[in-house]
């Protein structure tokens, strides 16, 4: 990333010219300090009314395994308290949106979190390699994650034919996913990596300290405490454990892979500029549209695009930003990739199956042009 | 109870946050690990236009207790900032022991926020977070500190409180030796004040003094600096005496200069001399210190990152944007200006990531 641009063609770069994409990313750049700047009490406040309520949900949930025929409600507790623990608490606060408060049990640094992902693995796969390399083909991880074809960059080989059931596997058990992504497992197996040593030895002295602790009290101590009730509890814990995987791998797999997302070459997004690189997160990412209560429990990440451009702005500021950029979009003619939540996820379901298999062209890039909502029929 | 909360079972039923993360969910005052303290109440000592109260404190029962002359750090949210500012305050009652009251007696700094806000504004009752008690500025062997004959203080302005600490630390124990209170040992303690009115504990100086204690007085006010002619003249063979110093830079670079390299020199004081920052435009004048690799590089401008490079030095970094907080590192002291924002800041031991922050005068930076 440079500040200068080296200007060799006229040519424009997904519809925009040096100088427009100049005058974006200052457009943004100023609505982000705007935002900064504001930053204050309610924002704290938010955050730990926040907490409480998933201190709450934990509390209770744990608390109702006692009572058998509560059952379905103790797991509904425990998971409401896992997805709020992971998206809008663990998600925000390890990407640094609340170091400003200065409270150590905010801080990017010692937060950790209620998955078998270890804070610190996480935040290099996903604060550094994916937030700063968003979508670019062979650079950004989380383009199927390792072992889904989610672009039709990616070379199809026959393995993918199984690419249905990847996802599924993938959203039943995501958090054992992106634990294990930070191994880069298909640099293992091209043999580029080796599996325990080098990069991989601290990696997996993390991990297996992590999903100890994680395996020990879900699904050894509190069925213990239980007594008599061993086995419920241990089947409620897990339960909870899978809705929150499926719950946040739908809201993660739709910010940024649904029809009209646009993917990225390294060559084209070298030596990028700031104006360029606010342009890739733009363009890279989905929203979903929703409730109130929706946006809280996929930690705003219904506000994927503003998230890409503001990562390390408090998430609740999303949907108030989300105004400006919509209409920034709209001024220099940028799609800006909304919709319902099944819509989306019709949209993403709709490419895995169909790159399960060869070809699979989708619009490489976005027409130029006002439409604030990129149409379905436009892929596949 | 507490032994149970501190247990390894608890601890891994809590995991990944922490009991006290629970506990606090409660009650403020229950804590497994975490040090915090209920105001309760605030004494005005002094006014003026940098007026001293004195707080005690309750804290849990997680606080260790302190030695005479020990520091705790003070978090406080101050309401309208949400932001929680950190600072280190001697603490001026005599040695505590586990979870027991002791108190701190601040002066408001203008400048200061957290002081400030603690004399002005705190009400009894509010939940402060603290650290255990740090320091090494003690007495060393206490409380009958048997090996040491002499004792000698020398303060200045609310330097005054660690060794008031020690002071009430050795009447309260009794400072006797083999039955014999004070057993001929002689303390010394020397303060100076700007004014009389500015003089914190002055009631309680004058009856230290009037008591038959072996401990003489002597308070100095406004322009009554420090002199080595006059330290002789109070204590003949100070260089060889157990002395313990706290107060403002100048109070202590002229004492250093008097005690030359003796031993028997303690120190401590809180406010590190920093440089102005430069106004935006204005060309930027200071050093970059690396504490942890000893280098230091004048500033340039360019972010401390690429600075710390240039000086041969490797730290860790991710995107190099300020987004992803890789190379987040503690700023001990000293101004930085955030590049992205043009925001400047001077706060002690601040967290900033060096990709995005340049040096805007001098700073030290952990690294």
């Amino acid at each position: 990333m440079t500040d200068t641009i080296v200007e060799t063609t006229n040519e424009k770069y997904h519809g925009l010219t040096h100088a427009e994409i100049d005058s974006l990313g200052a457009e943004l750049d100023a609505l982000r300090l705007r935002t900064i700047a504001d930053l204050g009490e309610p924002d704290a406040e938010y955050l730990r009314k926040v907490v409480k309520a998933q201190r709450s949900f934990e509390i209770a949930g744990r608390a109702l395994f006692y009572l058998p025929p509560a059952w379905p409600l103790a797991v509904a507790s425990l998971s409401v308290s896992k997805i709020l623990d992971n998206m809008e608490i663990g998600h925000n606060v390890m990407h640094g949106q609340y170091d400003w408060m200065g409270d150590p049990a905010f801080n990017s640094r010692q937060f950790d979190w209620d998955t078998m992902a270890p804070a610190e693995n996480w935040k290099y796969g996903h604060n550094y390699m994916h937030h700063t390399y968003t979508n670019i083909v062979g650079k950004d991880r989380d383009v199927g994650y390792g072992i889904l074809r989610m672009d039709e960059d990616q070379k199809w080989r026959p393995i993918y034919l199984g690419n249905p059931l990847y996802a599924f596997l993938l959203m039943t058990f995501f958090e054992w996913g992106v634990a294990v992504h930070d191994l880069e497992a298909e640099e293992v197996l091209a043999g580029r990596r080796p599996l325990f040593r080098g990069e991989n030895a601290p990696i997996w002295r993390r991990l297996r300290k992590k999903m100890g602790k994680q395996i020990l009290k879900d699904y050894v101590l509190f069925p213990l405490l239980t007594g008599p009730f061993f086995l419920s509890t241990l089947a409620g814990n897990f339960t909870a454990n899978i809705i929150r995987n499926i719950w946040t791998f739908n809201i993660i797999f739709c910010g940024h892979f649904p029809a009209g997302v646009a993917t990225f070459t390294e060559e084209e997004t070298e030596n990028e500029t700031r104006g360029q690189w606010y342009l890739r997160q733009m363009l890279g990412s989905a929203n979903i549209t929703g409730s109130k209560l929706m946006h809280v429990m996929s930690g705003n990440l219904s506000h994927q695009i503003e998230h890409h451009l503001f990562p390390d702005i408090p998430a609740r500021r999303y949907p108030e930003m989300a105004v400006e950029v919509q209409e920034i979009c709209e001024r220099y003619g940028l799609p800006y990739n909304t919709g319902s939540l099944p819509r989306q996820l019709f949209s993403v379901f709709k490419k895995i199956v169909r790159l399960a298999f060869p070809g699979g062209k989708t619009p490489a890039a976005p027409v130029r042009g006002p439409q604030a909502v990129i149409d379905d029929s436009l892929a596949a | 109870m507490s032994a149970i909360l501190r247990s390894r079972l608890v601890g891994a039923l809590a995991s990944p946050h922490g009991v006290d993360r629970y506990l606090e969910r409660f009650n403020p005052m229950w804590a497994a690990h975490e040090v915090r303290a209920r105001i309760v109440s605030i004494h005005r000592e002094t006014d003026g236009d940098a007026p001293v109260a004195t707080l005690t404190l309750q804290p849990t029962s997680t606080w260790r207790g302190h030695q005479a002359g020990q520091h705790v750090l003070v978090g406080v949210e101050i309401p309208g900032v949400a932001k929680r500012y950190t600072r280190a305050f001697s603490i001026s009652s005599a040695a505590s022991g586990k979870g027991e009251r002791f108190t701190l007696t601040i002066r408001a700094h203008d400048e200061g926020q957290v002081s400030s806000y603690l004399v002005r504004e705190a009400a009894p009752g509010q939940i402060i977070h603290l650290s255990q008690a740090q320091g090494e500025f003690t007495l060393v062997e206490s409380p009958a500190t048997p090996t040491i004959s002499r004792l000698l203080f020398i303060t200045g302005g609310s330097g005054i409180t660690p060794a008031m600490s020690m002071i009430r630390t050795l009447l309260r124990d009794g400072y006797q030796r083999d039955g014999v209170a004070h057993a001929g040992r002689k303390v010394t303690f020397l303060h100076f004040a700007r004014s009389a009115e500015d003089q914190i504990f002055a009631d309680e100086l004058a009856e230290i003094a009037a008591a038959d204690n072996g401990i003489d007085v002597h308070l100095r006010y406004g322009d009554q600096v420090f002199s080595e002619f006059e330290l002789r003249r109070l204590v003949a063979d100070y260089r060889d005496t157990d002395t313990w110093l706290c107060g403002p830079p100048g109070l202590v670079e002229l004492v250093k200069a008097a005690y030359d390299d003796s031993t028997r020199l303690r120190m401590e004081f809180f406010k590190p001399a920093v440089a102005r920052a430069a106004r935006p435009g204005e060309e930027i004048e200071g050093d970059i210190a690396f504490t942890r690799s000893g280098k230091t590089v004048a500033a340039s401008g360019a972010s401390i990152l690429e600075q710390a490079e240039q000086a041969g030095l490797t730290p860790e970094f991710g995107c190099r944007m300020g987004i992803c907080f890789s190379c987040t590192r503690t700023k001990t002291v000293g101004t930085v200006r955030n590049i992205l924002t043009g925001e400047e800041s001077a706060v002690p031991d601040e967290e900033v990531r060096i990709c995005v922050t340049a040096a805007a005068g001098d700073c030290h930076i952990d690294l």
